[in-house]
């Protein structure tokens, strides 16, 4: 019998590594020449990171059994940040989420007050995420950047429709941006193209593909996901960028998560079921190559920290 | 693998005599490689070429059957690495393990859940699909009982698992003709357990401790031994450790054709997890990456649920989304004073939405497009979903004739398509819904109310 060779994969191509954070706290994410977690076959040099979404005022729509999770933490966000990198979070992913006009319509003095208090509370990296409506985005993430010059956060989210504001405000400060597409190759290799042309550096941006849920289109994303991480192994540079997926937010809009009443007794009772749905979304998207899970629950958030150390560990 | 036909042609005898009706050796070789043609129509070529070329022609990982019947286990017969390359075939079997050491009556009840455990998810049936018997007890005669305590209760597909000869043929004299997995053959006991397939005819595993290597050898040598159906355990059980065997043998059983690994691959995730939660995410690992079985040492349904749904994602063919047929759907009982809402034929789309408009209490018209199966972002963004796309469903399933009103509630996401649409339905007042379909309710308590 001949003997079984290890089968390697000769990779041209690097992910690029992008550096997050002020003096007190730097995080790199991004740098792999492989697969995810294949250490056979290249390096890993940093592991994925474990982000925590904090918002800027209490989200009543939360499920119940979240809410109960963070409890008091959740009326400020300084506080919230606090405790979420007290339960292993690598960095915070900030909300403004009281901007958007339905909420309370906040607006830019808020955001950097926001900003600065949480910044002034954690040393955690941030990345900030406006209310999605584009003009409202621009108004507070560019107030938000300002607040935060000299700690590297990221900024997002930047959309084919609306980025050049956001861009400008990363270009100036020395910040990172976060592009969003639609669950589509091509349509975020565009997006990194047309950002790079304004001239941020490819290694102050990351993407997001958008995230399916378990059950909710998981499986597109996780596919272009994987296409996107061979493209840039392969050596396209557009396609390069750390991944990042809003893996929280997905899992528990579904009913899966928050449906109580009226349900089969086949689903389980629903913290279990809710928190394996956050954990396993989690999971799949972090084989298929995502750098950065924003994660909700703090029992997610721990179990999920140590499977990517566990990931990261040659046994 | 498939050859090629440059492949084929070398074991030709190349004297191009045209006795296959082909010009040349070379003709016929390409003609062989498209399947045009049968080897058995060129005389001279020799038994040894012969033997090479159907070797070749096997599928690179063997498709091996568990279990009898209806409710039979098959797996394997994978072609890609990545289910965006084609798709994956053979969705992963999920066994729950008994212990042949529980009292009965524990035996009895878990194997009454895991048989009757069954929900529907996108018009699929999802269940796990049989048992893994453990032979804990290292008695032979209980390990026969559990399995017939099982079989009393089930039909599901068997695994036998015990390190001893004579514990599996005391189970196996009940149920060899069932087809059950045999687990295992390792480095210790080979010759007795490999004897034992060979015996009842049943698809053996084998286990290594030392690596692909030593998992090559064994296989090899059940199948010079005449086994033909195997599945590979390499003995690795934590979350870096299996995914590095795993990818490395569904690599070398694709791409290198190494045929003494091109089997179905069997997994313990509970046996590498330090708790039941971190049992569902290795599994969760071993469903994506490269498991064709796994056997749990918990079953609850908050974890089979999320489990099975992510196998249903993993298998589902990337080239055929799950559709739903477009029309004019009811919700509860609907008249001509219901909502109307308009959304995309993508199954989770219309799950989700249905399931929200019967959730909000408000019975409705649900119109559904033809957008080849894509989500409302996805079609819009392919421009499958468009405002003209959206006045033809309307008018092409005569929506008027459903309601008096002239109200069309559209997908919050496609807010922008409003003036547009209200450009191409005349006398239609279009209304923006909300972008999540678990919004819906509110929506329409709010607008619908009166
Ligand atoms: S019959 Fe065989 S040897 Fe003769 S031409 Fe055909 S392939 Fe070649």
């Amino acid at each position: 019998m001949p003997p079984v060779e290890t089968p390697v994969e000769k990779w041209a191509g690097k992910i690029h590594e992008v550096n997050l954070g002020g003096d007190a706290r730097r995080l790199v994410v991004g740098g792999e020449t492989t697969l995810p977690f294949l250490h056979f076959e290249g390096a890993i040099p940093h592991p994925p990171a474990v982000a925590v979404e904090v918002q800027d005022r209490p989200p009543a729509s939360w499920a119940p059994e979240l809410r109960a999770s963070w409890g008091e933490a959740m009326e400020d966000p300084a506080s919230w940040a606090k405790k979420a990198v007290e339960y292993g979070a690598d960095l915070i992913v900030l909300y403004l989420s009281s901007a958007h006009p339905d909420d309370q319509n906040t607006g830019p003095q808020e955001a950097k007050k926001t900003v600065t208090r949480v910044l002034s509370t954690v040393d955690a990296p941030l990345i900030i995420l406006g209310p999605g409506i584009a003009e409202k985005d621009n108004e507070v993430l560019v107030a938000a950047a300002e607040a935060a010059a000299g700690r590297r956060v990221a900024l997002g989210f930047c959309e084919q429709k609306n980025y050049r504001t956001i861009i400008a405000a990363c270009m100036a400060n020395n910040h990172v941006a976060v592009a969003k597409t639609p669950v589509e190759i091509n349509l975020a290799k565009q997006l990194n193209i047309l950002i790079c042309d304004m001239g941020l550096a490819p290694d102050s941006i990351l993407m997001d593909p958008t995230t399916g849920a378990l059950g909710y289109g998981l499986e597109y994303t996780y596919s272009v996901m994987e296409r996107l991480r061979l493209a840039g192994l392969q050596g396209d540079k557009m396609a390069a960028m750390p991944m990042f997926c809003t893996v929280g937010e997905e899992a528990w809009r579904q009913k899966e998560a928050r449906a109580t009443e009226g349900i089969p007794a086949a689903w389980g009772d629903i913290a279990t079921r809710a928190l394996r749905w956050e954990e396993l979304t989690a999971m799949t998207l972090l084989l298929a190559g995502a750098d950065v899970v924003v994660l909700r629950h703090p029992q997610v958030v721990q179990r999920i920290k140590a499977t990517i150390q566990k990931l990261m560990t040659k046994e | 693998m498939a050859l090629t036909g440059i492949e084929i042609y070398k074991h030709l005898p190349k004297t191009n005599c045209k006795e296959c009706g082909q010009p040349t050796c070379l003709a016929f070789a390409m003609k062989l490689a498209q399947k045009g043609i049968e080897l058995s129509k060129c005389p001279h070529v020799s038994p040894e070429a012969a033997a090479a070329l159907e070797a070749a022609a096997k599928p690179p990982m063997r498709l091996v059957t568990i279990g009898v019947g209806d409710k039979k286990l098959e797996v394997g017969n994978e072609t890609v690495l990545f289910r965006h390359e084609k798709t994956f075939l053979n969705p992963t079997g999920i066994m729950v393990r008994v212990a042949d050491n529980q009292p009965a009556a524990e035996v009895e009840s878990l194997v009454a859940e895991v048989a009757s455990y069954s929900l529907e998810r996108v018009g699929m049936e999802l269940r796990p699909n049989g048992f893994a018997v453990d032979n804990r007890s290292h008695n032979p005669s209980s390990f026969a009982q559990c399995v017939a305590t099982i079989r009393a209760k089930s039909q599901l597909p068997l695994v036998l698992i015990s390190q001893d000869p004579s514990a599996l043929e005391t189970a196996l004299e009940k149920v060899g003709q069932e087809r059950p997995l045999i687990y295992a053959a390792d480095s210790h006991n080979s010759e007795g357990v490999i004897k034992l397939a060979k015996k009842y005819q049943c698809p053996l595993a084998i286990r290594a401790e030392d690596g692909l290597g030593q998992l090559a050898e064994l296989s090899d040598l059940a199948a010079k031994a005449g086994v033909e159906d195997i599945v590979l355990d390499p003995g690795t059980r934590g979350f870096a450790s299996s995914l590095e065997a795993l990818t490395q043998i569904r690599r070398l059983a694709l791409k290198k054709n190494f045929r003494p690994l091109g089997y179905p691959v069997i997994t313990f995730p509970g046996e590498g997890a330090a708790t039941p939660e971190e049992e569902v995410l290795l599994a969760g690992e071993h469903v994506a990456k490269y498991a064709n079985i796994i056997v749990l040492d918990h079953f609850s349904p908050g974890h089979a649920y999320p489990l099975l749904t992510l196998r249903q994602n993993i298998y589902t063919d990337p080239q055929k989304p799950i559709q739903v047929s477009p029309g004019m759907y009811t919700i509860g009982s609907p008249r001509d004073n219901s909502p109307l809402l308009i959304t995309t034929n993508f199954s989770l789309t219309y799950f989700s939405v249905a399931g929200e408009v019967e959730a909000s209490g408000f019975p409705s018209w649900l119109l559904i497009a033809d957008t080849e199966g894509l989500s409302v972002l996805t079609s819009w963004a392919a421009g499958k979903f468009d405002a003209e796309k959206i006045a033809k469903t309307v008018k092409g399933f005569n929506a008027q004739d459903s309601v008096r009103h002239r109200k069309l509630i559209i997908p919050g996401a496609v807010a922008v398509l409003r003036g547009e649409l209200e450009d191409e339905l005349s006398g239609w007042e279009i209304m923006v819904g909300p972008r999540e379909a678990v919004d819906i309710g509110g929506f329409l308590k709010r607008v619908w109310a009166n």
